[in-house]
């Protein structure tokens, strides 16, 4: 009974009215939090798991050492790997392929691999227009790699305490 | 029996049997590095440390210290969990950590039981060592560094391989395994180390980076490169058989299999017939199954039945014999054989062409002879058998024939068939061996009965065999070794001439018939013939060469199928992968075909086939059962015909091991394998 007496009265004096007027005055004065994409962009974590890379050393050579392991944990099933022994011996992969399509980008494929070889980068800017477009190769990701080394180690430089 | 108790159980155990046995009798996992059931005893891993009372109060290796009556073991005490953790770090402070490079990743025993039984953490931060790769041949590969200096592979090789070939040098820090002078390890069974190694140290050079065991489909399955149908797990992914591994079977194989056994799978990947092909205009061409059949279809229905022959190879499965059985007998072709050899055998008591004595029961003979036989080259497995019950000191061997190496001493009798009178006149000491002998085995071998005065060699060896008991109650040690797969399957099947019917080398002479089939047959000399040759096959080998119409059939790893082996062990092969391209089971070929010819085989799947083959000769129903085991009288002195014996020495009918069928002539590790064997260093690239 008092309890929608009460609820007349708000009513009647339009406090909903009044109360939804002032968040909108607050956001209005308040800081934005969306930006001009692509002028402006958010911050990412060091931990963000954007588009693939394999990485190489300083010297060039690729990391990746076919261990399987990335293949092993991927729970997509999303990541193909053939290898035999290099010419020098080296155990070196001859297909490393990753279907971004299948990909769910929960990182253990970074996690699992002992040379910090496969890695998330930060890039979430590759759409394609065509779903073949997203069937990686070993080509596609070493190049990947070589164009964020530079992120992808600091990334890497600022997530090692916590690891 | 003596008792101990375990942990706190109570268990019997035989006299003899050390602390690791009784453990694991009361079912006590104990880990352990160096100690091998079939190896001697070396007790230098320390990783089986238990704690034993009455003892002194320290740690002891449970595999070198004999089992007593009333001791008390106990596995799992504190003491022994510290120690196995100081033993597993002791191990791994030279082991290089490097297991996702290496291909014992994921099966190897180093990674599992510092897993279950080590620290979690190193605190070893000094510089490890390093130890160059050392060179053991085309199928090993090394990586040194890897090695815990268990030993296995040294005994292995010496004892069981029997060629001392791989040794331990240098003590303490510096200690290593090398081969001699840096030569390839020459054993037919020397991949076998790859299995013994518990680390990555020792790997399968052609299996080499290729995959992990976790992506492999395993399917166990039995051998065909050899007559013994060793017990071997096939591992495949996708469509490419990648490796062959043994299994266990105390009565075949023990845990060992050959070279060519293991090796010879790259071959299932080259020189593959994938779809049917008919000659046209003197080549062969591409045609579809349709086409195929037609040119096949015209020619046996334009030709008499007298005019047709059927020869099987050495690698076919029961199965797809009977089925060509079946089918050319409603044809009513009298021409058939499945000894392109020229086997005198065949035709008499089943006995009289099997290994009687069978495989784990020559281990009760005392005295063995072999006859025209190397089984080093022609069952590696087998030699191993005979070497190991030399060593026991149980029996003495003797030799008719090659004197070869078979890494055992034995008394060689003579080199060709006048040896035979020799011994069974007797002076010699290894025929009064032989005469007193409570459990003789003569083991003949295909080069004595693959001549041309076979059945005079055979009715000589037999009255020996007869004159010292070779047969006697409870006992049958007459064996006949042979070197294809599919032999004793034939013979016992009766795939073998009908009244009137020509034999294998009968068939391939000019003019002696108009339509010539061969089911997988290639170690025939088909330069003579002139028929119509239609080739049922797996490889582009001799037979195909030579063929005029190629119908692509399903090799050992692609069907399920039964073989058996020369024990008359009827064993079961599974498919571990499909028929390549557009092949089919072999079986299934003759069955199309027979629905063309106007005779269509009462089966359309392999398991009325089988339930057909079994109602029709029982004796392939029995599964896993060597018919030897339950000794049968044989009148050795009905085989074979009394004539003139030539003086020409015996050879043995394997001439180079590592090329004795298509598949293994296909592959390019046996290809290595046999030039480095005749000393010519083909370049392999």
């Amino acid at each position: 009974m008092f309890q929608r007496i009460g609820q007349a009265i708000r009513g009647a004096a339009l406090m909903d009215f009044v109360g939804a007027f002032g968040l909108g005055l607050k956001y209005l004065v308040s800081p934005k939090s969306t930006v001009l994409y692509p002028n402006e962009r958010n911050i990412q974590s060091p931990r963000f798991r954007g588009e693939h890379a394999l990485r190489r050393y300083p010297n060039g050579e690729e990391r990746c050492i076919a261990c399987k392991l990335c293949e092993a944990i991927c729970p997509a099933q999303a990541i193909t790997i053939e290898a035999e022994p290099r010419e020098d011996g080296s155990r070196r992969t001859t297909r490393y392929d990753i279907d971004m399509v299948k990909c769910i980008y929960c990182g253990l494929c970074q996690e699992a691999c002992p040379v910090d070889a496969i890695v998330e980068g930060p890039n979430v800017e590759f759409v394609v227009e065509t779903r073949e477009e997203l069937y990686y190769d070993k080509q596609r990701l070493l190049e990947n790699g070589d164009r964020w080394e530079r992120e992808i180690a600091r990334n890497l430089e600022l997530d090692a305490p916590y690891r | 029996m003596p008792k101990a108790k375990v942990n706190g159980v109570e268990v019997e155990f035989e006299n003899g049997m050390t602390v690791l046995q009784v453990a694991e009798l009361a079912g006590q996992e104990i880990p352990r590095f160096c100690y091998h059931e079939r190896l001697s005893i070396a007790g230098n891993c320390r990783m089986c440390l238990v704690e034993v009372k009455p003892g002194p109060p320290k740690p002891q290796a449970s595999c070198a210290l004999p089992a007593a009556d009333g001791q008390e073991i106990i596995t799992d005490s504190p003491m022994v969990q510290k120690a196995r953790k100081g033993v597993m770090e002791f191990l791994l402070i030279n082991h290089p950590l490097d297991c996702p490079i290496c291909d014992q990743g994921g099966e190897c025993d180093l990674q599992d039981q510092s897993v279950g039984y080590g620290r979690d953490e190193t605190r070893y931060a000094e510089n490890k060592r390093a130890v160059e790769e050392k060179h053991m041949g085309p199928l090993i590969k090394t990586a040194m560094t890897r090695c815990i200096q268990c030993t296995r592979c040294v005994r292995f090789i010496t004892e069981i391989a029997g060629v001392p070939d791989i040794g331990l040098i240098s003590r303490g820090e510096d200690v290593e395994i090398t081969t001699y002078l840096d030569k390839a390890v020459a054993s037919e069974l020397s991949a076998n180390v790859i299995d013994l190694c518990p680390v990555g140290a020792l790997t399968s050079r052609p299996y080499a980076y290729n995959a992990r065991p976790w992506e492999l489909t395993k399917t166990e399955t039995v051998d065909v490169m050899d007559a013994l149908g060793s017990a071997i797990r096939v591992d495949a992914r996708g469509p490419a058989v990648l490796r062959v591994l043994p299994r266990v079977n105390d009565a075949v194989n023990e845990e060992w299999i050959s070279d060519k056994t293991r090796y010879a799978c790259d071959g299932l990947a080259r020189q593959r017939l994938d779809r049917p092909m008919v000659r046209r205009d003197g080549r062969l061409k591409p045609a579809s199954w349709g086409e195929a059949f037609a040119a096949v279809t015209a020619r046996l229905e334009a030709t008499a039945a007298d005019r047709i022959g059927v020869i099987a190879g050495d690698l076919q499965d029961i199965e797809s014999m009977k089925a060509a059985k079946d089918l050319f007998a409603a044809l009513g072709v009298a021409s058939l054989d499945c000894r392109q050899d020229g086997l005198v055998l065949g035709s008499g008591p089943r006995e009289s062409w099997l290994f009687n004595s069978t495989i784990e029961g020559l281990e009760q003979a005392d005295v063995i002879l072999l006859v025209g036989t190397n089984p080093r080259l022609e069952a590696p497995v087998l030699n191993a058998r005979i070497r190991k019950l030399w060593m026991a000191g149980k029996a003495r061997v003797g030799v008719i024939g090659e004197a070869a190496d078979l890494t055992y001493r034995y008394d060689h009798l003579g080199a060709g068939p006048s040896a035979i009178a020799e011994l069974a006149a007797g002076g010699s000491s290894f025929a009064d061996a032989l005469k007193g002998a409570k459990r003789p085995a003569i083991i003949v071998g295909q080069g004595a009965l693959t001549r041309s005065d076979s059945q005079a060699v055979l009715a000589a060896v037999a009255s020996l065999g007869a004159a010292v008991g070779v047969v006697r109650e409870g006992w049958n040690g007459w064996n006949v070794l042979h070197t294809a797969a599919a032999r004793v399957g034939g013979l016992d099947l009766g795939f073998t001439p009908a009244p009137g019917g020509k034999s294998a080398t009968e068939m391939t002479a000019k003019g002696a018939l108009d339509v010539l089939v061969l089911l997988g047959a290639d170690e025939l000399d088909l330069s003579q013939t002139d028929a119509f040759v239609i080739y049922l096959g797996t490889h582009g080998d001799a037979g195909a060469h030579r063929a005029d119409v190629i119908l692509p059939g399903a090799a050992y790893t692609e069907k399920n199928g039964l073989y058996a082996n020369t024990e008359g062990r009827v064993q079961r092969g599974e498919r571990a992968v499909f028929p390549k391209g557009e092949a089919k089971e072999d079986w299934s070929i003759f069955r199309a075909l027979s629905d063309l010819l106007g005779h269509r085989l009462p089966y359309d799947t392999l398991e009325q086939l089988r339930a057909k083959l079994f109602a029709e000769h029982p004796t392939f129903g029995q599964l896993d059962y060597a018919p030897g085991s339950t000794p049968t009288a044989l009148d050795l002195a009905a085989l074979g015909v009394a004539g003139a014996l030539s003086d020409a020495p015996f050879a043995s009918s394997v001439g180079a091991f590592h090329l004795t069928n298509p598949i293994a002539r296909a592959s390019v590790t046996m290809a290595e394998c046999a030039a480095l064997s005749t000393g010519l260093k083909l370049a392999a690239e």
